[in-house]
């Protein structure tokens, strides 16, 4: 147990080594970092609510303040500051992205490993499935899903209906990375070695199946915490969101429709988007250079300009490291 | 697999989709409070309880919901009767119809515009790679796929009509409303400009980056080598070699990139008022008009997975490792 561990701690100093090492994964994670603190520091940087309404001098209501009338980003239709709007809606933004990819994370790698690890009619089922929902259009459907739902009176606030239409529906991509993972996985010496001495099904998924497959679970939840931030935004903006609980999507759908754009309130309808696209960049660029890091399968990248061997002599990627000790 | 297998399997594959689609609209909307004699009554209380019970009889509503009613709606479907709009009181069939010319112009417009700018990017990016030109197509794909379409759409918007005094919605002027297509087309294209921009910005990118890894790819083959040793030009090796291998993988990405085409329609439409599907869809979710939505979703859907289909088929034809296997 103990020369796992030492294996495991030299395995993470080496990540964290390739890590540092990597521009992107770096821009990335200032990206992502910078709004969870913004979002969670909230109340320290903007002494409003998000529904107070700005008053000026005379008492009278500030609708479409400029900037320079009310720092440090004015006021919206309704004269309420856009910039604790914006930092408030980080958090409605942020959880519903990260509920919801964490929620899909868990479905797909749980039918990615049963698939992969099972194979058979339970294999054949999940890929005929995820062929299935790659051809139907996604946003329509989830269009018809939330009105379905918000027309049933669960009790669910839309924010909730929102992170479960999401979830349900975006997790067909991880289950095929981490079927063809556990594939590989399930063939090599050390699942033999366990299976010989008689472990079951249960043991071997959860000893040596499951860590072998986390960093890439990892890796591939933050990008699909990224898809699923866009989702929302875009859901809300098409006026699905919760009104009360507004996120940058939210924000973006009152800006046009109370004629932001036409009274030329552009800190009303440019700083919910920039936001969304820093975030979403903040997580692309993470989840690409993690799952570079994790997956030594992967030779080259999309993004990347170069082709090369991701896997370098000096560090070892997880995954093999701890199959030694075990 | 030999091509026969190939083909019978994607047929096989869009009939399922097909089946999984019809299923899921007619049940999603049946789950509903109400039953859809609300479409024929309205919110009319006067009809009595018997004349309700006859009108649910006449549409089948007494029997049960699988398989009788089920069968039922899905023959209507089939025959092109999607039941009546709540909002405007019209046969869905009719609406949709109506809108589908207007969306086929912007996508048709988006998409080809998208497919040929992306593709000679992505060329010139891969030929020249890690020039400015390369690192600038990669930066700029990335950032536009982290740009929420919407957003793109109201940021043009707002910038075009402020500074281009470009319209900022509709088909056509209001003065031109109802005057023959060919008369108002000047003023048609006007009204394009934007969305078609937006649309095209938003598929660029990723038509760029594949275009861009299936040249390099192409590249480093051995007959790309040959025919420079035979002392063909580059352009020449480009043209005649090249080009038509990387072209390949395009094909697959139209098909795949229908569904997310349509969710490009509904945002780009609802933003700049566009008359179309999508902003009919946005419409139809706004009102709660369920026979409309529903109608709409099966539509898409069935476009979609039919135009996949063709794609899959295409492929096929144009692979000749497929074709001749």
């Amino acid at each position: 147990m103990s020369e796992r561990r030492t294996l495991l701690k030299r395995n993470l100093l080496n990540f964290w080594r390739t890590f540092r090492r990597n521009r992107m994964g770096r821009i990335g994670a200032v990206l992502l970092f910078t709004v969870l603190i913004l979002s969670i520091g909230a109340p320290l940087l903007t002494p409003y609510q998000p529904t107070d309404t700005i008053r000026d001098a005379n008492g009278r209501g500030m609708t479409f303040a400029s900037p320079s009338e009310h720092g440090p980003l004015g006021t919206d239709d309704a004269g309420r500051d856009v910039w604790t709007q914006l930092l408030y809606g980080a958090r409605i933004s942020l959880t519903i992205g990260f509920v919801a990819g964490f929620m899909a994370m868990v479905i797909g790698s749980l039918l990615g490993i049963l698939a992969g690890y099972f194979g058979g009619w339970i294999d054949s089922l999940l890929m005929r499935t995820t062929d299935v929902f790659l051809v139907i259009p996604d946003l329509p459907l989830m269009l018809i899903l939330v009105a379905t739902l918000r027309q049933l009176n669960t009790g669910f606030s839309p924010t909730v209906v929102l992170i479960v239409v999401i979830g349900v529906l975006y997790w067909t991509s991880t289950a095929r990375l981490i079927r063809s993972q556990v594939l590989s996985i399930k063939e090599r010496q050390f699942v033999a070695r366990a299976r010989a001495i008689g472990a079951g099904h249960s043991h071997i998924i959860r000893k040596h199946i499951i860590p072998q497959v986390m960093p890439l679970m990892v890796a591939n939840t933050v990008l699909i915490i990224s898809s699923a931030i866009l989702t929302e935004s875009g859901l809300s903006f098409l006026g699905l969101g919760d009104p009360t609980q507004p996120s940058w999507g939210t924000m973006l759908n009152f800006a046009f429709a109370r004629s932001a754009v036409s009274n030329g309130a552009w800190w009303f309808f440019l700083p919910p988007g920039l936001a969304i696209v820093w975030v979403t960049l903040g997580c692309v660029l993470l989840g690409n250079v993690l799952e570079e890091i994790f997956n030594p399968r992967l030779t080259s990248h999309h993004l990347e300009g170069e082709q090369h061997m991701i896997a370098r002599p000096d560090s070892p990627p997880l995954a093999e490291g701890i199959e030694g000790g075990a | 697999m030999n091509r026969r297998d190939y083909l019978l399997r994607k047929i096989l594959l869009a009939i399922v989709t097909l089946a999984v689609v019809v299923t899921l609209d007619f049940f999603l909307f049946r789950v509903l409070p109400g039953d859809p004699i609300r479409a024929v009554i309205g919110r009319n209380v006067r009809i009595s309880k018997e004349t309700q019970d006859a009108l649910r009889a006449q549409f089948g509503l007494d029997k049960p919901v699988f398989p009788d009613q089920f069968f039922a709606t899905v023959g209507q479907w089939a025959q092109g009767n999607l039941g009546i709009s709540w909002s405007l009181r019209e046969p869905v069939g009719e609406i949709l119809v109506a809108k589908l010319g207007n969306t086929l112009l912007l996508v048709t417009l988006g998409q080809v515009l998208s497919i040929v700018l992306g593709v000679a990017l992505g060329l010139f990016a891969g030929w020249k790679r890690k020039s400015a030109i390369d690192v600038g197509a990669l930066t700029f794909s990335l950032i536009a796929w982290a740009t929420p379409t919407f957003w793109l759409g109201i940021i043009l918007l707002a910038g075009g009509s402020t500074w281009l005094g470009l319209p900022t919605g509709g088909i056509v002027e209001p003065g031109n409303i109802g005057k023959p297509f060919l008369e108002v087309l000047p003023d048609v294209a006007r009204h394009l400009i934007l969305p078609t921009l937006t649309f095209t910005i938003v598929y660029l990118g990723e038509y760029m980056l594949i275009m861009r890894s299936s040249i390099l790819e192409v590249l480093s083959e051995d007959y790309i080598l040959t025919a420079k040793a035979k002392g063909m030009s580059h352009w020449q090796v480009l043209r005649r070699h090249a080009l038509k291998n990387a072209m390949l993988p395009i094909v697959t990405l139209i098909a795949l990139n229908l569904g997310f085409t349509v969710s490009g329609v509904i945002y780009i439409e609802t933003v700049f008022s566009y008359d179309g599907l999508g902003k009919l869809f946005q419409t139809a979710l706004d009102k709660q008009d369920f026979p409309l939505l529903q109608g709409a979703f099966l539509l898409l859907a069935v476009a979609v997975i039919v135009a996949n289909m063709l794609a899959d088929l295409l492929y096929t034809y144009l692979d000749p490792r497929v074709r001749q296997a």
